[in-house]
């Protein structure tokens, strides 16, 4: 095989990392390499809903009666804060392309302000839950109308899923605020890596864009269960 | 230049070095921090080896326990225990990291024509992460250990077990995300990172054979993540999912599990048929025979892969229509992995085939797949397996897969690739007797299992009073698993040796066609000097280079022309 010398090894400055040839290779990696992510989340996610779909397709009575329980403002409200908040980060992504520093984190800022106040009406629901010991486990006697006719033991199964599935999504918001936190410290900071380069900024606002998809499948699937 | 088995000293070879990856630096720091990939192949390397040790011993204790009808040294428990550590140990800590985090990590990138992965970071992150997954996984043997098997069904898992359930789930799932980091790392890698002029179809087997399994680890093992951790939180927090006490379904997790476990089978062996493939054209001087198709093979046995889970479970509560798709389905993945026996076979026709050690396990490992594989047909069937299900045919046919395929590919391609990583050559007459050792200690081991399995031995009984006609067969099994165990010993020896008093090896000792054989031995930091520019095929052998008739004289002609110039 014949190997000839193309270039020569030259100090990479700025953004690029010393595994890659320039900064177009570098970002299709960064491209390549955030979907085969969300594929793996996609994955992870998809066996909690293969199970939700199973249970309700087997319990459909009981999980349409158990599901009243569940506050269905708080959960419109709260699927409008995360609409708001990916709107902001694709904001934010758009002008991390036109290098609009201030901007990008004005955006960014909605963004986290939205995260916290999803976690915080989170929060109250499923304080109240666990109030009337809906919580599943050992702890699980809720009063009969908290029940709304539904079998208690097909609620334990819909509070187990409720419960495991917006658990989940509910850390994706927490690392999701740790990481857009981190990235608006990096454009604070003006460092070269955001600043020069929007497509960290842009992986960041894929992830909350998923992250923000699996509410959209969710919200419907616990809040909005036909009769 | 150098003959390989030679161990005279090398008059002609200039005394300036180059400093290459592992002479570069030589802190700890330097190595727990490293980047590069090969170190970090290096540190896999040595953990999993490890556990490999750890994995044998209780292999050696089950069957030791087997020599008699009414078991020798342990209560049921323990037995139990023992079996699960075993096949716990050597599925998540050694197979499945085995050849991928090794020489996956190490040459996939060289190979490429890369400077290293695209995501050196996240590579040293999924080391990390095995590693504490392995510290769990031995904190919860020192606790005494788990008893579900491998396979941690519920609702024994969830509800009943008393063992170190919970520590040994936590050890697995978070292995299972060191594989999703190298399988991300390799798809991007292969995607993003390949040299000028290496296009697709002058990749390696090897590489396509990464490619595809680096499809398995991220679509699959996010999957048994999740299920492992909802058996965590069930036993934890009393949530239920799979409990059948509220209503749930145990099926559901066996499904879920085998949806990623089914085909974790094809991520232990398809790195093997890579290396494999690797190992039979340069040992028989020939580009491989249908080298598309033993591409494609490999996506088709992924995708096959993913379709097949329900013949695990032909005796649980499944309907019968299903049974007989995932039984066609089954049928379906012998295909392709015919096309490699085959396409391998027809290479060497006609080839100057070279008998050096990796060349030896490599055809070891086609006559073992093979005949792991042609079980796995009987198996696959509905009517046979309801009879041979949960008897040791089932341990034999996995063990024929697992041991006679990936392990011994594992070893082809250690001791292919050792004279580049670690810069010396072995004895090569030592690890050729080896090879042939490990291959009739396997059989040895192996083949009374197919036998007492289909007279309908039990798996996982530590006794078998009822049957004593069945010691002749254990005894023989428990012999040659000793053979076995002296041929896995006996490498450390002569392969420790050669790190130390081996000759140095050229760059290119095989007179092997790739990218890897023209880095030094062993590769400078970054590969290569510039990055290359591939300007011929895959596996091309010039023809004047096919005449010698020793491995010695190949190596030695080999040598002379398939360098870049000047070393």
């Amino acid at each position: 095989m014949a190997a000839i010398a193309q270039e020569t090894p030259q100090e990479h400055h700025g953004p690029v990392h010393h595994q890659f040839e320039n900064i177009v290779q570098q970002n299709e990696a960064y491209a390549i390499g955030m979907w085969t992510f969300l594929v793996t989340e996609i994955m992870f996610f998809g066996a909690l809903f293969l199970s939700y779909g199973l249970y309700r397709w087997r319990y459909p009575v009981d999980f349409s009666r158990v599901h009243e329980e569940l506050n269905i403002n708080l959960g419109a409200f709260n699927t409008t804060v995360l609409l708001v908040s990916s709107f902001s980060m694709a904001l934010g992504v758009h002008f991390a392309q036109l290098k609009d520093r201030a901007k990008v984190l004005k955006a960014l800022s909605v963004t986290i302000a939205c995260a916290f106040t999803f976690l915080v009406v989170k929060y109250f629901e499923y304080g109240a839950k666990l109030e009337h010991h809906l919580f599943p486990g050992a702890n699980f006697r809720p009063e009969a109308e908290h029940l709304h006719g539904g079998n208690p033991n097909v609620a334990q199964m819909f509070y187990s899923l409720y419960f495991a599935m917006t658990g989940l999504h509910g850390i994706h918001v927490l690392v999701g605020i740790l990481v857009i936190g981190f990235l608006m410290l990096l454009w604070v900071k003006k460092n070269p890596l955001v600043t020069e380069d929007f497509m960290p900024t842009e992986m960041i606002g894929l992830y909350w864009h998923f992250v923000d998809l699996v509410w959209i499948f969710l919200f419907p699937l616990y809040y909005l269960i036909p009769k | 230049m150098s003959s390989i088995a030679a161990p005279t000293s090398l008059p002609g070879e200039e005394p300036i070095e180059q400093k290459n990856y592992l002479n570069v630096k030589t802190t700890l720091s330097s190595w727990l921090l490293t980047g590069d990939h090969k170190r970090i192949a290096v540190l896999y390397l040595f953990s999993i080896f490890f556990f490999f040790i750890l994995g044998s011993i209780a292999a050696g204790l089950v069957r030791y326990e087997l020599t008699s009808p009414t078991g020798r040294i342990m209560e049921s428990e323990t037995y139990n225990k023992v079996f699960s550590a075993h096949g716990i140990i050597m599925i998540f800590f050694f197979l499945i990291p085995s050849i991928p985090a090794t020489f996956g990590n190490f040459f996939l990138p060289i190979m490429v024509g890369a400077r290293d992965l695209a995501f050196p970071r996240l590579n040293l992150a999924s080391w990390y992460v095995y590693v504490v997954a392995g510290i769990l996984m031995l904190t919860s043997l020192c606790l005494g250990g788990v008893d579900t098997g491998w396979t941690f069904y519920p609702p024994y898992s969830s509800m009943y077990a008393n063992s170190q359930v919970t520590l040994t789930i936590l050890a697995a799932f978070l292995a299972g995300f060191s594989s999703i980091m190298t399988g991300m790392n390799f798809i991007v890698t292969v995607h993003k990172m390949r040299a000028p002029g290496m296009t697709w179809f002058r990749l390696p087997l090897f590489v396509w054979a990464h490619y595809a399994t680096a499809i398995i680890m991220i679509l699959g093992t996010p999957v048994v993540a999740i299920t492992l951790s909802l058996v965590l939180v069930e036993r934890v927090l009393r949530i239920g999912i799979f409990s059948p006490e509220l209503g749930g379904d145990p099926v559901l997790f066996q499904h879920l599990f085998w949806f990623y476990s089914h085909p974790a089978v094809y991520i232990m062996v398809l790195p093997g048929m890579g290396v494999v493939s690797e190992l039979i054209a340069n040992f028989s001087r020939k580009r491989i025979f249908g080298y598309e198709f033993v591409a494609f093979s490999s996506l088709a046995i992924a995708a096959l892969g993913f379709v097949v889970w329900g013949h695990h479970m032909f005796i649980s509560t499944q309907s019968m229509y299903q049974g007989i798709f995932f039984s066609l389905l089954s049928f379906l993945v012998a295909v392709p992995s015919a096309i490699k026996v085959f396409n391998w076979t027809a290479t060497m026709y006609k080839g100057h085939v070279v008998l050096a050690a990796p060349m030896l396990y490599a055809l070891g490992f086609i006559g073992l797949f093979t005949i792991g594989g042609l079980t796995g047909l009987f198996l696959s069937s509905m009517g046979t397996n309801i009879h041979l299900t949960n008897t040791y045919f089932v341990v034999a046919h996995f063990h024929y897969v697992m041991v006679g395929g990936a392990m011994m590919a594992f070893l082809g391609g250690l001791h292919y690739w050792w004279p580049k990583m670690f810069g010396r050559m072995y004895a090569d007459n030592w690890a050729q007797v080896t090879a042939l050792l490990s291959f009739v200690g396997f059989n040895l081991t192996f083949m009374p299992q197919f036998i007492i399995g289909w007279m309908g031995m039990p798996r996982r009984y530590h006794y078998y009073y009822f049957a004593p006609e069945f010691q002749a067969y254990h005894i023989a099994s428990s012999l040659g698993a000793s053979v076995l165990a002296v041929s896995l010993i006996l490498p450390v020896f002569y392969l420790g040796h050669s790190l130390k008093y081996g000759p140095k090896a050229p760059p290119n000792p095989w007179g092997a066609h790739g990218l890897e054989w023209q880095t030094d031995s062993p590769p400078i930091t970054s590969n290569f000097e510039s990055i290359p520019i591939v300007t011929d095929e895959v596996y091309d052998f010039p023809e004047e280079r096919t005449e010698p008739d020793t491995h010695l004289a190949a190596a030695a002609t080999g040598n002379g022309k398939a360098k870049k110039g000047g070393s």
